[in-house]
């Protein structure tokens, strides 16, 4: 009988083992959340139902009530309800649950099912996992040796496709590996809202193209990568540079704008090979834009700053410090000795958390105002918004500061012309590109922390390497005020600190509490000064993120427009 | 896109005839090469645009059906059945002596642009094979006599409207 439950929840039964489910899931799903595989291609949780590769075929029964009464027909023999099975098999992924529904994934029948479609799947799929990019990977080639007969009955020609076509500048597509499943297709018309796919010469010669004279080219595309089940769409960039199984996997989080989208980054011997979306429901489903996949490129770029630097000449980290330092705290000459009011900081919303708490911190020190440089560009409506600063929340939560920043530096360069600033401290920010000019960065000293050359960097009196995304760890507060971890995927350039150590040590030189250098360290630290962030640490934060009260910037006129699962709260008086 | 005024009318009845717009995909595409003879690559642009629709989804429609023509043909369609019965009939012989007539290969334009000679399959006259059709009407036991007079039918046609 059907035990009436309380929410949306229904019972149904699974290989013979109830189980309750909420309303409307899918048959596919029910079975998940029984812990029972139903093998699929073209069901994809986020893409519209195509029920087009068979491969996910069940047994489904009803239970059977009197058809002029509806009374429930019993079965003597167990006391139960009678079911009535379906003499067909029924596509798990297209039939929703309903209540006192059987669904039955082991009999004969539909392990006869599996082997069926898998064998049609296979007549003209090549036979080459070995040269495949896709191998190790490959949903095709998992259900093959699950359901596969283990050798061709086919003794006819193979249908011969084009090998490889450039569908867009970033994917690579094999005809003859396609199965034809459609979610690519799927994908690009729903969620990248670029009708670009689809099957032309349906029949035998079925072959995935784009329109003549259009490409696959939209910022999403590589997400097709993602879906593909087998090795048809390849990423044109990953294409045969490794193999997946040695990749080792690594949460972290995409810095390219302040959607924080969910990523997984793969690498091998301190080598990145790619970055893919990791799945979060509540911020970028399952997927990413191409804008993000790149970044790791950053990290062995040919401008990556690897040495300390005084004026211009490669010193040792202690001596950079140290000369950071002394002309922070009045001892290098540009402010005079004992006053420290000449001081600057510009933080960035590029750091992490833990890494805007120690500037807050650096800058209470020095007394000295804060700047943060934004980033505005165009956001996409999908996952990437229009503030390109990953963590300009994480900045007004740790209180770097108090109001969103400026468009460009107009207050610090005010305060230069007027003789006010001697020394400026830059985390990671390229001063002339926000916004002030090489005539007056002269006139003042510039201590710079940073990953890459750049404008600033060659005409900072003080350079001190920091680390990428990718080679440290630490925290970032996204648009929904979610607060995301990513873990560090490869280790730090040689000789390069962690941006914790470098700006822990300013700060205990400074004359500052010790605070601490590592994450363990500082987060009791974070956690006690930071309201929103009480009884909150790394390690207990959950691999979703974790949502913070933003009651206190609520009136903030945030630039986001609205983006996947991102509505923007318009705050009253701003324009939209 | 040259469309006919008749055409473009039939075309605008046709799409109220849907709830949805993207249902008239293949009305169109009849009325479209019953105007123009072919599916230009421009003519599926065309009808997207008409249907709200991306140009893939008409492509793939097209490249479907063997009937939609994606290249030009000529001003008479010379249709020759080789299935079983008129291929027993002389079929074949019938088509030969139409592409000597004009001097041009099974689903090419002849260079005078008249005629366009493809095989079909059944016309469903296999009683009176070998049945040739040309545009819409139907020739049965098409000899080489027949052929010929055929030919030379549409030819003197050709003729009659280059010398007004």
């Amino acid at each position: 009988m059907i035990q009436p439950l309380p929410s949306d929840l229904i019972t149904v039964n699974v290989d013979g083992k109830d189980i309750a489910v909420p309303k409307g899931t899918n048959m596919i799903e029910a079975a998940r959340l029984a812990s029972v595989e139903v093998p699929h291609y073209c069901y994809h949780p986020k893409l519209t139902i195509s029920g087009n590769c068979r491969m996910c075929l069940v047994e489904m029964g009803l239970p059977a009530v009197d058809p002029a009464t509806k009374a429930p027909l019993m079965d003597p023999a167990t006391g139960k309800q009678k079911i009535n099975w379906m003499p067909r098999p029924t596509i798990a992924c297209a039939t929703n649950a309903s209540p006192g529904l059987h669904i039955r994934t082991n009999t004969a029948a539909v392990q006869d099912c599996r082997n069926s479609v898998t064998e049609f799947l296979l007549i003209n799929h090549p036979l080459d996992c070995p040269i495949c990019d896709q191998a190790g990977e490959c949903k095709l080639q998992e259900h093959s040796t699950a359901y596969g007969r283990g050798y061709s009955r086919f003794v006819e020609q193979k249908n011969v496709k084009p090998k490889r076509t450039q569908l867009g500048p970033r994917v690579t597509l094999d005809d003859e590996r396609c199965i034809l499943c459609s979610r690519c297709v799927r994908f690009s018309k729903e969620v990248a809202q670029d009708d670009v796919l689809g099957f032309i010469d349906r029949g035998s010669y079925s072959t995935l193209t784009c329109y003549p004279g259009k490409q696959l080219a939209n910022n999403y595309s590589l997400n097709t990568v993602d879906l593909c089940p087998v090795g048809a769409l390849t990423s044109t960039d990953f294409r045969f540079k490794m193999r997946v199984w040695f990749l080792k996997q690594t949460p972290s989080i995409d810095c390219e704008s302040s959607v924080g989208a969910n990523t997984e980054v793969w690498s091998r011997e301190g080598v990145i090979y790619r970055i893919t979306p990791r799945q979060n429901d509540a911020v970028n489903d399952t997927w990413m834009a191409d804008s993000g996949r790149v970044l790791y490129k950053a990290v062995q770029a040919a401008d990556r700053l690897s040495r300390a630097s005084l004026n211009g000449v490669p010193t040792t980290q202690e001596k950079a410090l140290q000369a950071a330092v002394d002309l922070l705290s009045g001892r290098g000459g540009r402010v005079a000795a004992g006053s420290v009011n000449g001081v600057a900081v510009v933080g960035s919303g590029s750091s992490t958390v833990e890494e805007q708490f120690l500037t807050r911190k650096i800058a209470d020190k020095l007394k000295a105002p804060v700047a943060l440089v934004s980033r505005v560009d165009t956001g996409d409506k999908i996952l990437v918004s229009a503030d390109r600063n990953p963590n300009t929340r994480g900045a007004l939560v740790t209180g770097l500061i108090c109001a969103l920043p400026e468009q460009k530096l107009s207050a610090l360069s005010a305060a230069i012309e007027a003789g006010q600033v001697q020394v400026i401290l830059s985390i990671g920010e390229d001063l002339i590109a926000a916004g002030l000019t090489a005539a007056q960065l002269a006139k003042v000293a510039v201590i710079y922390l940073g990953t890459h050359q750049n404008a600033t960097s060659t005409v900072a009196q003080v350079v001190i390497p920091t680390l990428t995304v990718f080679e440290k760890a630490g925290t970032l507060v996204n648009q929904q005020f979610r607060l995301q971890k990513f873990v560090r995927a490869v280790p730090g350039l040689g000789g390069v600190s962690d941006d914790l150590v470098s700006l822990s040590h300013l700060l205990n030189a400074l004359g500052g509490s010790t605070l601490g250098s590592t994450l363990g360290a500082l987060w009791p630290v974070i956690a006690a000064e930071v309201k929103v962030l009480a009884h909150t640490t790394y390690d207990t934060l959950p691999s979703t993120g974790l949502l913070l009260d933003s009651a206190t910037w609520a009136g903030l006129p945030f630039i986001e427009g609205e983006t996947l699962h991102f509505k923007p709260v318009t705050a009253v008086g701003v324009k939209s | 896109m040259n469309l006919q005024p008749t055409t473009l009318q039939k075309i605008d009845e046709v799409i109220t005839h849907y709830p949805v717009k993207r249902s008239a995909t293949l009305p169109l595409l009849h009325l479209v090469q019953e105007d123009l003879g072919w599916i230009s690559p421009e003519a599926m642009e065309w009808i997207a645009a008409k249907l709200e629709l991306q140009p893939i989804n008409i492509y793939e429609v097209v490249t479907f059906y063997p009937m939609f023509r994606q290249k030009p043909i000529g001003r008479r369609h010379i249709k020759v059945c080789r299935t079983l019965s008129c291929a027993l009939t002389g079929g074949y012989k019938v088509c030969a002596e139409f592409q000597k007539q004009f001097g041009s290969q099974p689903g090419a334009v002849s260079a005078d642009g008249e005629v366009t000679i493809d095989f079909v399959e059944c016309l469903a006259s296999c009683g009176t094979g070998p049945v040739v059709m040309i545009d819409d009407d139907l020739h049965v036991k098409v000899d080489l006599a027949r052929a010929q007079q055929l030919s030379a039918q549409i030819k003197a046609g050709a003729k009659a409207r280059s010398t007004p």
